[in-house]
């Protein structure tokens, strides 16, 4: 079973890092805000992961609270990305 | 403290879908690194967003207490609500601002229902943009 969640935690961490390099190349306000949801979601993913390997359930909130703030930012900042790509 | 699952099969079928769910999120995680545009890039942002996320937690879920694992169908279900909103404001500002290359479309049918003024490229929205700089 360890093997499996050290697969997943490598797996993710990859995932992470190619949203990184997507977030850090642009080349369009938009795609930031999208590699940035797609880093938010992947924290879930791993709080979620690591849930799972200690059976401990007292983390749940965090994986809410993260998915709606989330939710909260990208929201808020595809609204104002309209007004900014005006001015390219 | 009693899991929803236990023994082996629930171990098992636990580890299938964390790796099922994982390598879902580093497949859209390429896409979203290699794909050229931005509607691509949105589709590809899809499967760690929904896919992926509920897998891994569904996997999850199977390994912790009841009351724990409603949370995580929970959060699992907000997120496939909000998912596809994140991707229409972002598709819509990409469309609105003039983001997306021309040949990004096949079929344009918000254009025909926008009024004249709002159109990407179009004359009024040059006079916006030169107003504001």
């Amino acid at each position: 079973m360890g093997v499996v969640f050290a697969l997943v935690l490598v797996m993710v961490g990859v995932s992470a890092a190619l949203a990184l390099v997507r977030l850090l190349r642009g080349p369009t306000t938009l795609d930031r805000i999208v590699a940035l949801d797609v880093i938010v979601v992947l924290t879930v993913v791993a709080a979620g992961v690591y849930v799972a390997y200690y059976r401990d359930g007292s983390n749940i909130p965090l994986l809410a609270a993260v998915a709606l703030v989330g939710f909260v930012g990208s929201t808020a900042a595809a609204r104002l990305a309209v007004r900014r790509e005006r001015h390219r | 403290m009693n899991p929803v699952a236990a023994g082996p099969v629930a171990d098992v079928v636990s580890a299938f879908l964390m790796l099922l769910g994982a390598l879902s999120c580093l497949l859209g995680a390429i896409g979203l690194m290699r794909l050229p545009d931005l509607p691509a890039r949105l589709q590809a942002a899809t499967k760690p967003q929904t896919l992926g996320l509920s897998l891994i937690l569904l996997g999850t879920a199977l390994r912790v207490e009841l009351a724990s694992a409603v949370t995580l169908v929970l959060v699992v279900l907000f997120q496939v609500i909000t998912a596809p909103v994140i991707s229409q404001l972002v598709g819509r500002a990409a469309y609105r601002s003039g983001a997306l290359p021309d040949d990004a479309l096949v079929v344009d049918e918000l254009a025909e229902h926008l009024p004249a003024d709002a159109l990407v490229g179009d004359e009024s929205d040059r006079d916006d943009r030169d107003d504001r700089d």
